[in-house]
């Protein structure tokens, strides 16, 4: 990236929530059922009908802007954003125009280089979902408006963000915290997580904004990253060979990795949003913000602190593991079932938990609530190798064969005959006959290789197939050897 | 602010409605006279007085979030001018 410009680039986050039913009317808003089987005269928009706000799509509204610093509306309105599309119905867009209920919040955004990045979100409004256009299937568009009158929120950020990993980390944020709050499952790929940007660059030092243009159709992490760059320096190219930026919409291709100008609707962006007749002012007393803010779950930030100071886990572990609620709660859940509450026992499930349970998930593409080893059976586990029934050796084999079998761990240790053998004379024995076939190894090891020792350790864990308790066998050896 | 010949041909575009000239001269023209009609408001001053965005005094008007049982999608397609199975069908849209 050129350094002589500096990017401006602000998000609109759309997260849909997860209420049961629609925001204006009591269809489900369940989602892969057939097509136009979830709708009824509110969400067709047929004449005559009225609007009823969900009260449930307030209070997840109010969440999020509790969660991000923001200013909870006493008075909000709904407004009619007007424009024609097969997929619109009613030929306007319930939304909110100029009394959202959120407004004047903020994130701080930790960035790789350790620093923070104060982030200003400029309002959260309530909105309804479109239907889905079908462009592939046939020759002409096919709709269905199952979606229609699902309620989102839109997020939108200040114009503070300055790179494309700035962008990154505040989208993580957003996820983590809708996640949190439950109101949104944060699937970008799926589209329940949704982020547009704006764009613009600006000579460095510059106060003033360059022309920006809008970029959309970025449904992963990875593209908004890719897309960003893209524009970024598509833009300081024009700049560059003395040309302009165009205001205009492009659509991100994750395919071809470029956005393209999107096919302008004409004069599209003439809403002519005017306050909804239907739908009557939602006022919100400090009463309610505060019953609110007392069913708040604790937030990513507060837990992983939590894991530092109350389980004295690295920051690494600590920021892993809180990083989706699910993953944090499956810790603590296991943490709970341990013989031995102590340190180690909690940086051992720390350690389980990142490296297997993780690989685990990522190799079966399943959710941790899926996760074939629950919570219990993992803290069974490690419970085993704190008693020093097990090594932690063996705790990988016992773990591969949790998969396969639902058997208790204690269980399956015994099948496999897998019991960790701390029976000195047995160890003993086969240390002695080590030593008395490795008699060079020996000699060095007295002349002072010290890190020859690593090869008597690992000549009896292979003949006792990895069973021998390693501390035992450590023992044995420094006195056998000396 | 007058309305022009311009303002009207905008308007007509965006709600997809087509008037030959000698309309458009005949809404720019009452237009016009509606706007100096409602004009007449700009002579109470205002600044103390919040905007009104609705005239029934009802607010917090909320539903429980229930689900409600949806019309069959046969009954959903019932209007429909052309389908496809269980879609609506419309002519192509561009992007």
């Amino acid at each position: 990236m050129n350094s002589t410009f500096e990017p401006v680039i602000g998000l609109e986050v759309h997260a849909q929530l997860l209420t049961k039913s629609k925001a204006f009317c009591g269809c489900t808003t369940q989602f892969g059922n057939d097509p136009n089987a979830n709708t009824c005269p509110v969400c067709l928009g047929m004449p005559g009908v009225l609007p009823v706000l969900n009260k449930s799509v307030v209070e997840f509204a109010i969440k999020m802007g509790l969660a991000t610093n923001c200013t909870i509306a006493p008075k909000s309105i709904f407004a009619r954003k007007n424009y024609f599309y097969p997929d619109l119905p009613k030929g306007y867009q319930i939304s909110q125009y100029d009394q959202p209920i959120c407004k004047d919040g903020w994130l701080d955004v930790e960035l790789k280089d350790g620093s923070v990045k104060h982030i200003g979100i400029t309002r959260i409004h309530i909105e309804e979902d479109a239907g889905k256009s079908i462009h592939d299937q046939d020759p002409d568009t096919l709709v269905d408006v199952n979606r229609c009158g699902v309620p989102l929120i839109e997020i939108v950020s200040e114009p503070d963000i300055r790179s494309p990993h700035e962008a990154h980390q505040y989208l993580s944020i957003i996820k983590q915290l809708v996640t949190y709050l439950g109101i949104c499952d944060g699937n970008m790929e799926e589209g329940s997580l949704r982020c547009d940007a704006n764009i613009s660059i600006r000579p460095k030092g510059r106060e003033q904004f360059g022309t920006k243009t809008e970029v959309k159709n970025m449904n992963s992490f990875r593209n908004v990253e890719r897309a960003l760059e893209y524009e970024i320096n598509r833009q300081i190219g024009l700049l560059e060979d003395g040309g302009t930026v165009v205001q205009e919409t492009l659509l991100w291709d994750a395919d071809k990795n470029i956005a393209l100008p999107m096919r302008s609707k004409e004069e599209a962006h003439d809403y002519r949003y005017f306050p909804d007749p239907d739908l009557v002012p939602v006022l919100v007393d400090q009463k309610w913000i505060s019953e609110i803010a007392a069913t708040l779950p604790e937030l990513p930030e507060a837990r992983r602190n939590r894991f530092i100071g109350g389980y004295h886990l690295p920051l690494y572990d600590a920021t892993i593991l809180t990083q989706e609620k699910s993953l944090a709660d499956y810790f603590e859940k296991a943490v709970a079932l341990l013989a031995q509450k102590n340190d180690e026992g909690y940086k051992s499930v720390s350690n389980w938990t990142m490296t297997e349970v993780l690989r685990l998930m990522n190799d079966l593409h399943v959710s941790i609530d899926q996760c074939v080893v629950t919570p219990d059976r993992l803290a069974a586990m490690v419970n085993l190798i704190s008693e020093g029934v097990i090594s932690g050796k063996i705790g990988k084999e016992v773990f591969a064969e949790m998969l396969k079998s639902l058997d208790e761990p204690k269980v399956i240790v015994e099948r496999l005959g897998l019991v960790q053998v701390s029976d000195t004379s047995a160890i003993e024995k086969i240390v002695d006959e080590i030593i008395a076939r490795s008699q060079a190894q020996v000699a060095q090891y007295r002349a002072g290789k010290m890190q020859i020792f690593g090869y008597f350790v690992g000549e009896t864990m292979k003949a006792m197939k990895g069973k021998a308790n390693p501390k035992i066998v450590n023992e044995i050896l420094k006195s056998k050897l000396v | 602010m007058a309305v022009t010949f311009v303002d009207v041909e905008h308007i007509a575009a965006l709600a997809r409605l087509e008037f030959s000239d000698v309309e458009k001269e005949q809404f720019t023209h009452q237009l016009n006279e509606i706007l100096s009609y409602v004009e007449k408001l700009n002579e109470l001053d205002t600044a103390a007085v919040e905007p009104l965005s609705h005239v029934i005094e009802l607010d917090n008007v909320f539903r429980d979030d229930i689900i409600q049982p949806s019309l069959s999608a046969e009954i959903a397609l019932s209007n429909a001018p052309s389908r496809s199975d269980s879609h609506f069908k419309v002519p192509k849209v561009i992007g």
